[in-house]
């Protein structure tokens, strides 16, 4: 029962949820708009936005050593994740049959072990840092940790389901994920997608300026 | 009639854009824009992480444009905005951040924190939670057309006395001019060797230029304190002269915020497209040089470095100009390890500097500049800022550097002039 309902409309759901919310949140960016810069720009604001969606990437080399520890945090855990959601031979073989109709080479098994404990490392010192260090402690909001522990559900389950033991652990991975797919658009968990808007309006009105990010 | 707790949300809530929702949206909370702020720095406070600084507008975005914050606020779940809220971070706001915008280049995510500090005054200035050192400066500059009080009599008498002294001849009210110099009160109580400088370079020049005895003030209360309607009512005044006098150009003193206000900002807080050009001083004497028109010559033959302010270099993109200068002024210039776009305040930018209550804050985050002169031993600190030169003055002395010397770019290219 439980099984059906997770590969059946709670998927439908969360697939809606998930595509619905996000075109949502950007279309509320985009409706509210900004007023026309109305100064005499130096350079056009495009190459700007352009470049500051680039290097954004890296780290400003001023604080590039205060700020390693989360720089390689961030890059273990965002890669890791990123290359296990494509490149893991469950998931290249799910998006085969339910979203492209073909797929592509998947990472052999003990390259998903490395790249999971990987991502797990980068996730988990991200969230340590977060938890011990006054200023993160400060900042963070509840919706910061209740996403990350989703994320680490999420993980945590596809890595129990890989080993194919039972069906169960594969419906309980996949519930995790449409948990989180629900979650997504209306948490902090945007940022995948709106650091994009937000890079771009501030490199834009630099470029403008003529001072490069 | 609303409380001014209502006036402060209702602003809050009208500072809302675009810009605004995806800065939030993006925001992770990863402290990186802590490592560029001296306020943090040199506090290890973390109240003065620069994102926490705009709490009060993230919290209005989140109750109002969030699904998880109506859904909370509307089941009583969560607070709506108190009035704590907004007096708490007063002092973060006016006295904690000088809206230098370091935060804003290294951000992950690419927030313009300095966008979104500029907005949360609008709020707490609407409140009435305003510094009384910049609400009195505020009042004075619409009272008397300056921050400081000073009328378009002292700035006459300064004139008089400046030509007598120095003799040298300063236009004022020179209808069709080519360049309107604005100036801050600084430059005509503390710093007036700027205006006898701009008489000497334009005369080297042979350019046409002039003053306004109606009204000479570049600098902004209204931008400082985060009240449009007032930087706006000082702006009109700004349009109002050069319209009357028919320039084409007006040329921004050594000031940083009245820079980015009167170049970037005042065409947006007004509504329209300036009938003028702006140019900072700087972006005028190196183009002069580059024409051939501005002969520098003699050496200067101590070791100097540039202080550059954060609202012409970082925010304003008057970067190379300087450099240019000095490079043809001296072969000992040197910069200082942080510099440029990345340059380190002086602590009393964004209004800071007008609020009495920030000083012993101000002189604790001078530290930082404090370790980049004593790293590079120079006997000359040269800035393009009235309010900048102000503080690096102050904080050299109060740390017993007296033996650095702070001069003025304008002032040192006016001295070399061949």
């Amino acid at each position: 029962m439980f099984e059906q309902l997770v590969d059946g409309i709670f998927w439908d759901i969360a697939l809606v949820v998930f595509f619905v919310g996000i075109i949502w949140r950007i279309v509320d960016v985009l409706r509210r708009g900004t007023s026309k810069d109305l100064s005499v720009s130096r350079n056009s604001g495009v190459p700007g936005a352009i470049m500051a969606n680039i290097r954004g990437f890296f780290p400003h080399r001023e604080i590039a050593p205060r700020v390693r520890m989360k720089v390689v945090a961030g890059y273990m855990f965002h890669l890791g994740f990123l290359i296990l959601l494509f490149f893991a031979a469950p998931h290249v073989k799910f998006i085969a049959e339910h979203i492209t109709g073909f797929s592509w080479t998947a990472m052999p098994y003990w390259a998903f072990v490395v790249t999971a404990q990987v991502a797990f490392a980068g996730l988990i010192l991200l969230w340590i840092h977060r938890l011990l260090h006054p200023v993160t402690r400060l900042i963070s909001r509840r919706d910061d940790h209740v996403g990350a522990i989703l994320v680490f559900l999420v993980m945590l389950t596809g890595c129990m389901a890989l080993a194919e033991i039972s069906s169960e652990l594969r419906v309980f991975h996949r519930f995790t994920v449409e948990l989180l797919m629900i979650y997504f658009p209306f948490s902090a968990l945007m940022h995948a997608i709106m650091f994009v808007p937000s890079r771009a309006y501030t490199g834009a009105m630099f470029g403008r300026r003529g001072v490069d990010l | 009639m609303s409380t001014p707790l209502e006036r402060g949300v209702e602003t809050l809530k009208s500072q809302v854009d675009a810009r605004v929702e995806s800065y939030f949206s993006s925001c992770t909370g990863c402290g990186v824009c802590a490592e560029a702020c001296l306020f943090y720095l040199e506090t290890g406070d973390p109240r003065y992480t620069p994102i926490y600084k705009t709490e009060p507008l993230r919290k209005v975005w989140k109750n109002e444009h969030t699904l998880w914050g109506k859904l909370s606020t509307g089941l009583g779940l969560s607070k709506p905005i108190q009035e704590s809220d907004l007096s708490d971070w007063e002092e973060l706001v006016y006295d904690g951040c000088s809206m230098c915008s370091r935060c804003s280049m290294v951000c992950p995510v690419g927030i313009d924190i300095a966008y979104l500090i500029r907005k949360v005054k609008e709020g707490l200035s609407a409140a009435g939670f305003v510094p009384e050192g910049l609400q009195r400066a505020g009042e004075r500059a619409l009272e008397f057309g300056s921050p400081m009080g000073l009328t378009t009599q002292s700035l006459r008498n300064a004139i008089a006395a400046l030509e007598k002294e120095e003799g040298v001849s300063i236009p004022v009210d020179v209808g069709g001019a080519e360049y309107l110099c604005m100036l801050s009160s600084n430059e005509v109580v503390l710093y007036s060797e700027y205006i006898t400088s701009l008489s000497k370079i334009f005369s080297a020049a042979g350019i046409s230029w002039t003053l306004s005895s109606k009204y000479f003030e570049a600098t902004n209360a209204g931008v400082q304190k985060g009240d449009s309607g007032l930087a706006a009512q000082l702006l009109e005044r700004v349009v109002e002269v050069a319209t009357e006098l028919g320039v084409k150009t007006i040329v921004s003193p050594e000031c940083g915020h009245a820079y980015i206000t009167i170049r970037w900002d005042a065409p947006n807080l007004l509504g329209r497209e300036l009938p003028f050009r702006v140019v900072h001083i700087l972006e005028l004497l190196d183009q002069l040089r580059a024409e051939g028109r501005l002969i520098l010559s003699g050496s200067f033959d101590e070791r100097l470095t540039y202080h550059d302010p954060c609202n012409i270099s970082r925010r304003g993109g008057v970067l190379a100009q300087p450099r240019h200068l000095l490079n043809q002024l001296t072969p000992n210039f040197v910069e200082m390890h942080e510099s440029g776009e990345m340059n380190w305040c002086c602590g009393g930018g964004g209004g800071v500097s007008s609020n009495e209550r920030a000083e012993p804050l101000r002189l604790k985050v001078f530290n930082i500049k404090k370790r980049q002169l004593e790293a590079l031993n120079v006997s000359t600190l040269v800035t393009a800022c009235s309010n900048c030169r102000i503080m690096l003055e102050e904080g050299l002395e109060h740390n017993d550097m007296e033996d650095v010397e702070v001069v003025g770019l304008t002032e040192l290219v006016a001295e070399h002039l061949e």
